[in-house]
């Protein structure tokens, strides 16, 4: 492309008598390319040379090899076995792990909640959308930090202490010390249920396509979504019943300081996802709304005159239309979420800036090493949800004719 | 040339801010660096009362400020010439060794991965600490080995973190570790209930306790953990700066010993003793030989008193922190605190 | 004629019936209640749902901020009571540390000068109406920054006390982070953003690798970069402070996002005005500063104000690397024993959330103002 370009005005230029080379745009594009280059190489062997003049005079130690050094240290909420036996290599593990937690979550919860009050906003009930305006222009203009101190330090505070815990029904337990929530404990052979799920799944896949060219070539629909509930109860209840898996719940009972067995989710993630949402959520609400108002009048007036309902015509006439606006922006808000799951660091939830980029780097001292290493991550986390999202774009796009 | 163009955009943008950086040169040294710009840049904690904290007019106070305090005495003759840095745990040792700060004398232990991987000396212990547990009396527990199935409230990038996974994981106990970045978080949410226990140095906590809102409902277990000398330290590769620390600290036990205080140093110019003369510059040019003048001894004592006087006056029995000399007596008195001599 | 009308039946009406007002519940509030509100049942279970939320949030915050709250007294103590509201002497007596941190105090007309001036400049150059827009840019982005620093900073020639930075704090820490921010990473965006539409295949690939890393990295990771990292790639013996070097990371990362946002202006300009400096026989410069980047840079007025309102409030981060802004000195004082107390924290952070939700709000009130203006200048 580029080079097309520098040939075509290069052939310009030399049309009239040999003009001088300094002149000639391509041979100006290849030395300011080359002085770029020089000065990109010059300032990374400047701010190495540094890095290692330094290190060596201040004898701190580099490289990788403390990964693999045991962190001696405990991590207070993990999704893999973890203990203070447990490498740097681990640790870098677990906060990931935590961070992309907080964040699938928080996406789905956000894109829910976003979607919804930005069809709110745009209700005909009035006291609705006053209501999802204000809540939109209140919380898009506070920091994010600030929101989640306030949720966490502010409303933590109410919250019921271990002993006066609120027992909620099927054996949950709410109080200052977050959610427990009863552990379902599968048998060994629990392994075939999944399976039959799995199969199900794959099936009414199958059963969907199927359903949509029959719709396509009869114009007769047939019941797909009775059809596959079937499959996948049946499945599932056969492969149990067939295998004698059993399931068993681990009840939590309060017992000396906290509550013993049970899922243990604690506060700083309830407080993070809940901030997370809420911010994220108001600037989806703001890029549906502008999505919505991009679908032309017309059509909703066409849909209207079909005898669409209200809740029809937005399904299947303006928000499939929407989308195409939506999903760039939406994109962007998504690596947002992720990114802002780092501020957790203030508040104690343990994932990747908080147990690598803080304690692992305190306790290695090896700064630069952590730090590019962390800022790698998310550089790929950004781009693998960038390329994702590129991908479900090109999908969706208009296919114009 | 667009890199080019930016770097001199950002050279521009921020050369007019080169006045507030300052030269810390390791060729130069850092003293002389010290002397040029004026201060002591003393790296320190965000607050912890009786080692470093600020009243509400940033005047920063306690056992770790006095001792950048008398770094400056001995330097400048002027106590008052220390800017403080507050730190948290996790930015101290690269402040350091960056260069933005001249001393961390923030609350840090000694251990053997910090002083030789980290690219700092630790000049001396100001205080022997260990760490210890707080929970509150209402929860009847009066060892830490009952802490089975606790939440415990830890800052993040600290030895205290280390130390309580061996512990607990060593005495087989069961905890639910939660971390902060700042003490005031820790603090906050151990007041809030999120956690059971507290845990962190014993006098930190001694001192931390006097900040919840009701210190009489907060106990502090009997045991001590583990070994934290708390010292300050400075950057390596700079051996001139690392021995004027060094000898300012042994400085201020050997006052103790010889019974210079504050009070009667004048007098004690005076003194017959040699080694009180050698002590006070008033004899031998011993304050050559650390680069500073020789009446060092003099000025340090007359503007904040020896390392009996220091203690006493932030932490000691009679102040609000309350902590018994106990080891951190002079090993005349049974403790190990033990300068060598001015010789 | 006059017969027939005279003979017809009576029941045949001979003058129009009066009109009567349209039915009560299409009319008035009534009416419009039942339209806007009560349309369906759906709706009439949303509204009352509604309301019954804003009934709740309005009277929370009535009684948090006013009927139980504290406004007299000099610590926490006067706050530790039962079902205690907001604890407003908390902001009344530290309110000059919030707005100037540890800055003495005979010295705050430094800082409030250098304020008064920015807005009056900012004034001038945000206003559609007023001309000179070019001075008034240059006097911003230039002058004005050189002016604060040596007023807010003193010592050397300036003759002023030099205040160091340790003791720069509260909003006026958050502002000036917020400004250098803007105004800094303005200039290197710019170019940014010409050099990811350059036609230099290295130059672009230069240009792209720094704006996507910048935008794929958290914030927070770019604030520890600077303060652990940066004085390690830097000569041994130079030493930036610690806010010169925050504000190296939050410029940098401000630019890439200005990058973008310029780059959007350009892409929006029609080919045709390249076409046409071309024709102009004008060299990339010339055709750059006067046909290219005016129109460009006119378009992303509004992108830029709200990448302004990401920084203002992306600025409360630097409290995570321990500088003490607007929200760190709110925070600094909740942990002490003198202001320790139940309400005290939520007391600052709303304290800290009105502050930053009126700037921000100004702003996004600004940057819509001139998306319609502008929108109206193009279509016309």
């Amino acid at each position: 492309m580029a080079s097309e370009n520098d040939l075509k005005s290069s052939r310009i230029s030399d049309a009239p008598a040999k003009a001088s080379l300094v002149n000639d745009p391509k041979v100006r594009a290849i030395f300011y390319q080359f002085l770029l280059l020089v000065g990109v190489v010059w300032f990374f062997v400047y701010i190495f040379g540094n890095l290692n003049a330094n290190r060596a005079s201040q004898n701190i130690r580099t490289g990788f090899d403390f990964f693999s050094n045991t962190s001696s240290f405990e991590i207070g909420f993990t999704l893999i076995p973890y203990d203070r036996a447990s490498t740097f290599a681990d640790v870098l593990l677990v906060g990931l792990l935590n961070t992309l937690l907080v964040s699938v979550i928080g996406i789905v919860l956000a894109t829910i909640l976003g979607f919804a009050l930005g069809i709110a906003r745009l209700s005909s009930n009035w006291i609705l959308a006053r209501l999802a305006t204000i809540v939109v222009e209140t919380l898009r203009n506070i920091p994010l930090l600030l929101q989640m101190f306030f949720w966490y330090f502010g409303v933590l505070k109410l919250m019921p202490n271990v002993k006066q815990s609120l027992e909620l029904p099927l054996f949950i337990v709410f109080n200052n010390r977050g959610i427990v929530t009863p552990e379902p404990l599968f048998s060994d052979n629990f392994g075939i249920v999944w399976t039959a799920l799995l199969v199900a799944i794959i099936a009414s896949y199958f059963v969907t396509r199927w359903a949509k060219a029959r719709q396509d070539a009869t114009g007769i629909r047939p019941p797909a979504a009775r059809i596959n509930t079937a499959l996948v109860i049946g499945f599932v209840a056969i492969a149990w019943l067939a295998s004698g898996a059993s399931l068993d719940w681990s009840i939590p009972v309060l017992q000396g300081f906290n509550y013993k067995n049970g899922i243990h989710i604690p506060p700083e993630f309830l407080a993070l996802l809940w901030a997370l949402t809420l911010y994220t959520a108001v600037f989806i609400a703001e890029i549906v709304r502008a999505g919505i108002l991009a679908v032309p009048k017309g059509q909703s007036e066409a849909a209207q005159s079909l005898g669409l309902k209200e809740g029809d015509r937005l399904k299947q006439v303006v928000i499939p239309q929407a989308l195409r606006v939506i999903v760039p922006p939406l994109t962007s808000q998504y690596l947002n979420l992720t990114k802002n799951s780092s501020l957790a660091v203030a508040i104690g939830y343990p994932e990747l800036v908080s147990v690598f980029m803080g304690t692992s780097l305190n306790q290695t001292g090896q700064a630069v090493e952590v730090v590019l290493v962390t800022m790698l991550i998310y550089l790929a986390l950004s781009l693998i949800t960038s390329a994702f999202m590129n991908w479900y774009n090109a999908r969706i796009a208009l296919t114009e004719r | 040339m667009q890199k080019k163009l930016l770097l001199a955009a950002l050279a521009a943008t921020f050369g007019m801010s080169a006045t507030a950086s300052y030269a810390a040169s390791h060729g130069a040294g850092t003293l002389q660096a010290v002397m040029d710009k004026g201060f002591v840049q003393c790296g320190v904690t965000g607050g912890v009362r009786g080692f470093s904290a600020p009243d509400e007019n940033n005047n920063w106070t306690g056992l770790e400020v006095d001792f950048c305090r008398a770094l400056a005495a001995a330097i400048f003759d002027d106590a008052d010439a220390v800017r403080y840095t507050p730190l948290t745990s996790t930015e101290r040792f690269a402040a350091l060794s960056s260069g933005e700060i001249d001393v961390l004398s923030r609350t840090t232990t000694w251990t053997m991965t910090r002083d030789t991987s980290l690219g700092i000396n630790f000049v001396g212990v100001m205080f022997y600490d260990g760490q210890g547990f707080m929970v509150r009396k209402s929860d009847g527990i009066t060892s830490a080995l009952e802490l089975g199935g606790a939440s415990v409230c830890i800052e993040a990038g600290t030895t205290t973190e280390l130390n309580a996974a061996d512990y607990f994981s060593s005495n087989n106990i069961d905890v639910n570790t939660v971390v902060f970045e700042e003490q005031d978080e820790v603090l906050k949410a151990y007041e809030d209930g999120r956690c059971d226990v507290y845990t962190t140095d014993s006098s930190a906590l001694a001192a931390e306790r006097l900040n919840l809102e009701d210190p009489d409902a907060h106990l502090i277990l009997p045991q001590i953990i583990s070994k934290e000398p708390l010292g300050p330290s400075v950057r390596q590769g700079d051996d001139g700066w690392f021995n004027l620390n060094r000898w300012v600290y042994f400085l201020l036990l050997n006052a103790e010993e010889l019974g210079v205080t504050q009070a009667n140093v004048d007098d004690m110019l005076a003194s017959d003793n040699p080694a009180i003369k050698r002590l006070l510059g008033v004899e031998g040019t011993y304050g050559e030989l650390i680069g500073v003048s020789n009446d060092w001894g003099y000025r340090i004592i007359k503007a904040l008193g020896n390392y009996g006087e220091m203690y006493e006056r932030h932490v000691g029995p009679n102040t609000e922190i309350g902590i018994e000399r106990g080891v951190n007596a002079l090993w005349t008195d049974g403790g190990i605190q033990y300068g060598p001599p001015v010789r | 004629m006059a017969d027939t009308t005279k003979n017809s039946a009576l029941y045949v009406r001979s003058e129009m019936a009066p009109d009567m007002p349209p039915p009560v519940r299409t009319q008035g509030v009534v009416g419009w209640l039942r339209a806007n509100m009560f349309s369906s049942v759906g709706n009439s279970i949303l509204s009352l749902l509604s309301i019954y939320v804003i009934y709740l949030a309005a009277t929370g915050i009535y009684n948090f901020t006013i009927v139980n709250a504290i406004w007299q007294g000099d610590g926490g103590a006067v706050c530790r009571v039962e079902n205690v509201g907001a604890c407003w002497p908390y902001v009344g007596n530290r309110l000059t540390f919030f707005i100037y941190g540890f800055y003495p105090d005979t010295e705050y007309w430094r800082p409030n000068l250098a304020f008064a001036i920015g807005g009056i400049l900012l004034f001038l150059l945000a206003t559609p109406q007023i001309p000179g827009k070019i001075i008034w840019g240059v006097l911003f982005l230039v002058v004005y920054p050189v002016i604060t620093f040596f007023l807010v900073h003193g010592g050397g020639f300036t003759g002023l006390e030099a205040v160091p930075t340790e003791k720069w704090g509260g909003l006026m820490l958050t502002l000036v982070v917020a400004v250098t921010g803007i105004v800094a990473s303005f200039p290197i965006g710019v170019v940014l953003a010409l050099g990811r539409r350059s036609k230099m295949p290295l130059v672009r690939s230069v240009c792209v690798v720094f704006i996507e890393l910048w935008r794929g990295v958290p914030l927070i990771t770019v604030l520890f970069m600077a303060s652990v990292m940066l004085p390690l790639f830097l000569p041994e013996g130079t030493n930036f402070d610690k806010l010169v070097r925050a504000l190296v990371g939050v410029t940098l990362f401000t630019a890439a996002y200005t990058a973008e946002v310029v780059r959007g202006g350009l892409q929006a300009i029609p080919k045709g005005q390249f076409e046409a400096a071309d024709a102009l026989g004008l060299n990339y410069f010339q055709a750059t500063m006067l046909i290219t980047l005016p129109q460009a840079l006119k378009i992303v007025i509004p992108g830029i104000v709200n990448n302004s309102i990401s920084l203002f409030k992306d600025t409360t981060l630097v409290s995570i690397v321990g500088l003490v802004d607007l929200l760190g000195a709110v925070r600094a004082g909740t942990a002490t024993g003198t202001w320790s107390a139940p309400t005290i924290p939520v007391t600052g952070y709303l304290f800290a959330a009105t502050i930053f939700w009126v700037f921000s709000f100004a702003m996004s009130r600004y940057s819509q103002y001139m998306e319609r203006r502008l929108d109206t200048g193009h279509k016309s």
